[in-house]
């Protein structure tokens, strides 16, 4: 290794570069969290103050709890969330394994069939989409969420777990037809747990993208009883502009559970997408 | 790849496979296929050609009536629509111009610093910087209107500090500064993409090639321009790419920043805020599913040019190295 590579004026000069950048995307969400908790007053005298015993007040939040149903928000965002996440999980994995272990007429139009929704965005069907809604009766139901995601979902579902169901050893499968396994047990009992690690990936994927959508909400469930937690707090804010104490704690209140799945995902998500999976 | 993958294709198929092949039509093939293959056709191939469809009609009496490709005609030459069309697409474009100009830049930049063999704390930094990225669009909206507001007063107070407080404006009031101001919150939180992608392209580049480069004396940021940067290029084309589909159905950010009438007076209205005012209506704007496909299908069109654009125009001329 040469000297240049590591002498300690460049790396001085890195770390700097780094920690201005990492306190330029900290910084808003620091400076809504920590307003969150203090008094009306604090919050204009001094914004970049910690909270202390003078200026501490949980009053946004009470006002956010009293007037914002944010459990029942939270419960639909998990509902949709996990819903779309199993469908995709499951469906993907059938037809990555159909693509992957089987040769048959189709198998490579099939392919690119499923290849074509990693680039074109559903959206752009949106209007489709929502009179199929109507006509079939989904319209201000998760399900209709929850089916979007998971048309979405699958195409990179596919494309990632059928690369990785075909890294899964012959030997095994054959081991275990020669045992008189069914295609399904060998498929649910031997390829899908071998390629956990995949699964996972693309659970992460999808996860934050599904959780953090406003549009699908917006048309396909506005109501008040299917609204994601994106949207109520969209809706809320939007109401509430002029209560900044009420805002501010609306914020973190969507900023939280996001920030926790992702420290405790944050592992799985950069591995998944350093490990070339999107490549 | 491609090599590899028909090798395992040859082999993945035993005697036992092929004898059942034989003597019966394997169902279970079409089981594992048809819930994905359903779902996709049903809930986004259709509605997709579906929405092309109905770019082609229009309600007359409350009658579906095919009119041809009237509706693009008024899209884009009656001022009517035409006016608000162009406006919407050509922040469209300053939109991805000004993501690629910084965006692209700072991704690359952090992820080759972070890249650097022997930097402590990468991971933390990696993990911090990414943080605005899993933030959604109505977290991150809000928190900069609160931020850069001119009533709580954050931005001039810490401009003041710098002694640049005669720069501050409410930017995001400003017909003029709305739409660079959104373009660089969305730049804030989408950095971490690009820093991600290229900094996995340059973790893979073989130790040997650098060494061979520094006993030819090419070391530093010299290294970087004249080795590394070549070799990512296929990366940089593909967050282009991404960039450029994500920027063309962007709406989130805008919608929740400044409502569906991207104000101030539509200067920051771009085409999926346009798309959701056509077709869903606001306020007094009644909605109109068949120019909303319009504007769908002319958004579809857009992306379809630019992906096709890179696949063929880029991505073919770009895969040169084998590492």
């Amino acid at each position: 290794m040469n000297k240049a590579r590591s002498n300690p004026v460049s790396a001085a000069a890195m770390h700097g570069a780094l920690i201005i950048y990492t306190l330029i995307a900290l910084f808003p969400v620091f400076v809504i969290l920590i307003n969150s908790f203090k008094s009306r007053r604090a919050i204009f005298r001094e914004p970049l103050s910690m909270p202390n015993s003078d200026s501490f007040s949980l009053i946004g939040y009470e006002t956010v709890m009293k007037q914002g149903d944010f459990f029942l928000y939270f419960q639909n965002s998990m509902i949709v969330t996990v819903g779309s996440l199993f469908l995709i999980l499951l469906f993907g994995s059938m037809a990555a394994f159909a693509l992957s272990e089987y040769r048959f007429k189709g198998n490579m139009i099939m392919g690119l069939y499923l290849a074509l929704g990693i680039m074109i965005p559903i959206r752009i069907g949106t209007v489709a989409i929502l009179e199929m809604m109507v006509a079939t009766g989904l319209v201000n139901t998760l399900w209709s969420l929850i089916l979007v995601y998971t048309a979405q979902g699958l195409p990179l579902a596919v494309f990632i777990l059928s690369e990785f169901m075909r890294q899964v050893s012959d030997d095994l499968k054959d081991a275990g037809r020669v045992d008189g396994l069914s295609e399904y047990t060998i498929f649910a009992r031997i390829v899908v747990p071998l390629v956990r690690p995949a699964m996972a990936t693309v659970a992460v994927f999808n996860m934050i993208p599904i959780w953090n959508d406003l549009w699908f909400p917006l048309i396909l469930a506005p109501a008040e009883e299917t609204k994601t937690l994106t949207l109520g707090s969209q809706v809320f804010i939007g109401q509430f502009v002029t209560d900044w104490n009420a805002v501010l704690s609306a914020l973190s209140m969507a900023i939280l559970p996001v920030l926790i799945l992702y420290i405790i995902f944050s592992r799985q998500l950069i591995r998944g997408i350093t490990s070339g999976a999107v490549k | 790849m491609a090599c590899c993958r028909i090798g395992v294709l040859e082999t993945g198929f035993s005697l036992l496979e092929i004898v059942m092949q034989a003597s019966r039509f394997r169902w279970h093939i079409v089981i594992f296929l048809a819930p994905a293959v359903i779902v996709y056709t049903a809930v986004m191939i259709f509605p997709l050609f579906n929405t092309l469809r109905l770019a082609l009609y229009t309600d007359v009496d409350q009658v579906r009536t095919f009119v041809g490709l009237d509706n693009f005609n008024m899209l884009f030459g009656d001022p009517r629509w035409s006016e608000q069309f162009w406006n919407a697409l050509g922040n469209n474009f300053k939109f991805f111009f000004i993501h690629m100009l910084v965006q692209n830049p700072i991704g690359v930049a952090l992820a080759a610093l972070l890249s650097h063999p022997r930097l402590r704390f990468a991971a933390l930094y990696r993990s911090a910087i990414f943080i605005p990225t899993i933030l959604s669009f109505v977290i991150v909206g809000f928190a900069w209107k609160l931020i850069l507001s001119p009533i709580w007063g954050i931005a001039p107070s810490m401009l003041d500090a710098v002694g640049l407080k005669s720069l501050f404006a409410p930017w995001l009031g400003k017909e003029a500064y709305a739409l660079i101001t959104l373009s660089l919150i969305s730049v804030w939180q989408f950095v971490g993409i690009p820093m991600m992608l290229i900094y996995a392209a340059l973790l893979s580049i073989p130790e040997e090639i650098l060494e061979a480069g520094e006993i030819d004396g090419i070391t530093g940021i010299n290294a970087f321009w004249k080795i590394k940067l070549p070799l990512i290029l296929p990366s940089i084309g593909i967050i282009s790419i991404l960039t450029f589909v994500g920027n063309f159905n962007a709406f989130d950010l805008i919608y929740a920043a400044q409502g569906a009438l991207a104000g101030p007076d539509f200067s920051t209205d771009i085409l999926g805020t346009f798309l959701y005012r056509t077709f869903f209506g606001f306020q007094l704007q009644l909605g109109d599913p068949y120019m909303g496909s319009a504007v769908a299908g002319t958004m579809f069109a857009i992306i379809l040019v630019g992906v096709c654009i890179y696949l063929f125009g880029i991505q073919t001329r770009l895969r040169r190295y084998q590492l």
